[in-house]
């Protein structure tokens, strides 16, 4: 168990080193300049060496990265040229938004996909089989920007369900109105995720089912409901955990369609605001986060694989 | 096979109800299949009495295993169309819910199966597989589920019981997995246990210990014991009556001595000829029985065994031959135009004799 976490965290260490060089370098070979965004009108040639010796934009590049990241390991990520707010203040903000959606929208989809992809998997090819796995195809073509329209459309302006683009309220002000208008936002990133998770789970759920100790597990006298959950579920739950860890990583700031569309501001909002205005700092950092939101995910993944299958090793 | 026969006329019958444990008659087991309807049981009928061990042999492809699967109702019910009867303690497995089989398996019948593994759940600890029918069936509550498991896996000869319960099944070898499989089995003292082919996975040394396990507990708990293989050196000495399979019929069925003593079916001779024996000097090539296994879609007409059979006339090319008594002995039943003249086969088996 400590050789698997040791392990695990000089690869993390290593993972983090090559992409912040990435996010660094990648950063700076985009064009524009921070300096045009940030004088405006008294755009002038002595303002703007002023301004770039100020930033530190004057050095050489792998300067900037070392104190970049020399103040980043002193839990310094900086501040925003732009806004000049520091950049720990802007995650601090945003990233809750981001982890309420990945929870809400992942508890829907697990809720959903589990309980359809077992009483699919009782009666391969039944009625019930055939409906569900022909609209979760459906649903795996329509893209969320679509969705959103279509959901914006139907509950916010026809029906008054849910209340429409702009209404974000944070949740430490009204935690129900909060809740209120980040179901939908969930609603589209469920979709996806659920999709991918009923198939994957009932192909396996179908496979486990043939096997041999579900018969020993049946000539018990167990009931299909008992064999169902105890026997049949776990081992059949491998592939729907690998893809639930893509699923959650790729929604650390990746759900920015979303926000961006109903102006929520999570984590992807905030780091395609900062691209735009080619904030060098806040993008670094941001990105640095997420990979490392993204790394620890995985490493829960992996934990818990050893602990849906004890034969995974833990060395 | 003297222990055998010995035990044959000696096992004491207490039992509540009198009269076989098992009825079987006329059993018919059909499987649509897209090349037409499989006929994997044809018309079986026999009885097992209490405490009785039948042996089930035959090629791979005779029915066997789908017999023993009938009699335990755990096919897979589409595309399966049965007819006859199956009577287990005056309940007729057919036509009986599911709801009242589930209360009948594990807890009177249950079985072991041919692979342990594949037959034990990866993810669930051996403890585990073991209680739940205990406290399914007998309602005992955890502590007394957990060291009646402790108690099972003592009884099937596995050291340090109270480590393994909490062992996952990759941690335990093959045989170690199929002792497993017979406590699992055993847990609630069935009256009933179908072996289907328990130790032909196993190497040869540690078959004849887990069938001396299932002899032992079988004895102690006065069960009924189907043991099905392909493996007459398996059967020969462990069973009381044996019947022979082909076809999907029972062609031979005798008390295991006699069988031995005055075989009728040419096939039966085949099967013991093609048996490799201790006796003999070694590398010499063991005798195959000529062709191959009947087609269950489409049987042979007259006697199964017919085409491959070197004693066949034209009658058994055309006419089934029933399965009647044999003249001098009304429990040795024999589906044969031509029987073989009395001669006892000598058969040197190949596990267990030495162990039993």
């Amino acid at each position: 168990m400590t050789r698997f976490v040791l392990r695990r965290l000089i690869a993390l260490i290593a993972i983090l080193f090559c992409i912040s060089v990435g996010a660094f370098f990648l950063i700076h070979l985009l064009p524009g300049d921070p300096t045009v965004t940030i004088l405006g009108p008294n755009d002038t040639p002595e303002n703007r060496n002023a301004l770039l010796k100020e930033l530190g934009l004057n050095l050489p590049l792998w300067q900037q990265y070392l104190t970049w990241i020399w103040n980043v390991l002193q839990g310094n990520l900086g501040q925003s040229f732009i806004t000049h707010q520091s950049v720990s203040k802007i995650i601090s903000s945003a990233f809750p938004i981001d982890l309420e959606l990945i929870i809400l929208s992942q508890i829907m989809a697990l809720g959903f996909s589990i309980p359809l992809a077992i009483a699919s998997a009782r009666r391969p090819n039944g009625l019930l089989d055939r409906a569900s796995t022909t609209t979760s195809f459906g649903m795996l073509a329509i893209p969320p920007f679509i969705l959103i329209v279509v959901l914006v459309l139907l509950f916010s302006i026809h029906l008054h369900i849910f209340p429409g683009p702009g209404s974000y309220v944070p949740f430490q002000q009204d935690p129900i109105s909060n809740l209120h208008t980040m179901i939908l936002p969930a609603i589209v990133l469920m979709v996806g995720s659920t999709t991918i998770y009923f198939r994957l789970l009932r192909a396996d759920l179908i496979a486990t089912l043939q096997q041999d100790f579900i018969t020993v597990a049946r000539s018990k006298g167990l009931s299909d409901r008992y064999i169902m959950w105890r026997h049949a579920l776990r081992p059949s739950s491998l592939s729907l955990l690998a893809s639930a860890g893509l699923n959650i990583s790729g929604l650390v700031a990746g759900a920015f369609v979303v926000e961006y569309l109903l102006a929520i501001p999570g984590l992807g909002f905030e780091l395609v605001n900062s691209i735009q205005q080619v904030d060098y700092l806040s993008v670094q950092s941001i990105t640095l986060f997420v990979a490392v939101v993204i790394v620890l995910i995985n490493f829960i993944i992996d934990f818990l694989f050893t602990v849906v299958d004890p034969r995974i090793a833990r060395e | 096979m003297t222990m055998a026969s010995e035990r044959s006329e000696n096992f004491p019958i207490h039992d509540e109800n009198p009269g076989p444990l098992l009825k079987v008659r006329d059993l018919r087991t059909t499987f649509t299949t897209p090349r037409g309807k499989l006929n994997a049981v044809d018309g079986v009928s026999f009885d097992l009495a209490r405490g009785e061990t039948l042996g089930i042999v035959g090629e791979s492809g005779s029915g066997k295993t789908v017999l023993s699967r009938s009699i335990m109702s755990l096919l897979p019910r589409s595309g399966l169309e049965q007819s006859g009867s199956i009577e287990f303690e005056g309940i007729e497995m057919l036509s009986a819910t599911p709801d009242v089989l589930r209360t009948l398996w594990g807890a009177k019948i249950s079985m072991v199966f041919q692979d342990p593994m594949t037959s034990l759940n990866p993810v669930v600890r051996i403890g585990r597989q073991i209680t739940e029918s205990l406290r399914l069936h007998t309602g005992m509550d955890k502590t007394e589920a957990n060291a009646m498991a402790v108690s099972l896996l003592t009884q099937v000869g596995i050291p340090s019981p109270e480590q393994r319960v909490r062992n996952y099944p990759h941690q335990l070898s093959g045989g170690m997995r199929q002792r497993v499989m017979i406590a699992i089995a055993l847990a609630c003292s069935p009256r009933l246990v179908l072996a289907d082919e328990p130790t032909t996975s196993l190497d040869v040394t540690v078959q004849a210990q887990i069938l001396d396990v299932l002899a032992k507990l079988q004895e102690e708990r006065h069960m009924s014991v189907i043991l099905v293989s392909h493996d007459l050196g398996v059967v020969a000495t462990r069973t009381d009556r044996i019947a022979v399979m082909y076809g999907g019929r029972i062609v031979e069925i005798a008390p295991t001595d006699r069988l031995f003593r005055a075989m009728a079916m040419p096939y039966t001779k085949a099967l013991v000829a093609s048996t490799p024996r201790l006796s003999q000097p070694s590398h010499v090539r063991l005798t195959a029985i000529e062709g191959r296994p009947p087609d269950l879609v489409h049987l042979p007409k007259g006697c199964a065994f017919s085409p491959r059979c070197s004693y066949a006339t034209d009658k058994c090319h055309s006419e089934v031959p029933p399965l009647t008594a044999s003249r001098d002995n009304a429990s040795h039943l024999f589906a044969c135009w031509n029987p073989l003249p009395s001669t006892p086969v000598a058969i040197t088996t190949t596990p267990g004799s030495s162990a039993s």
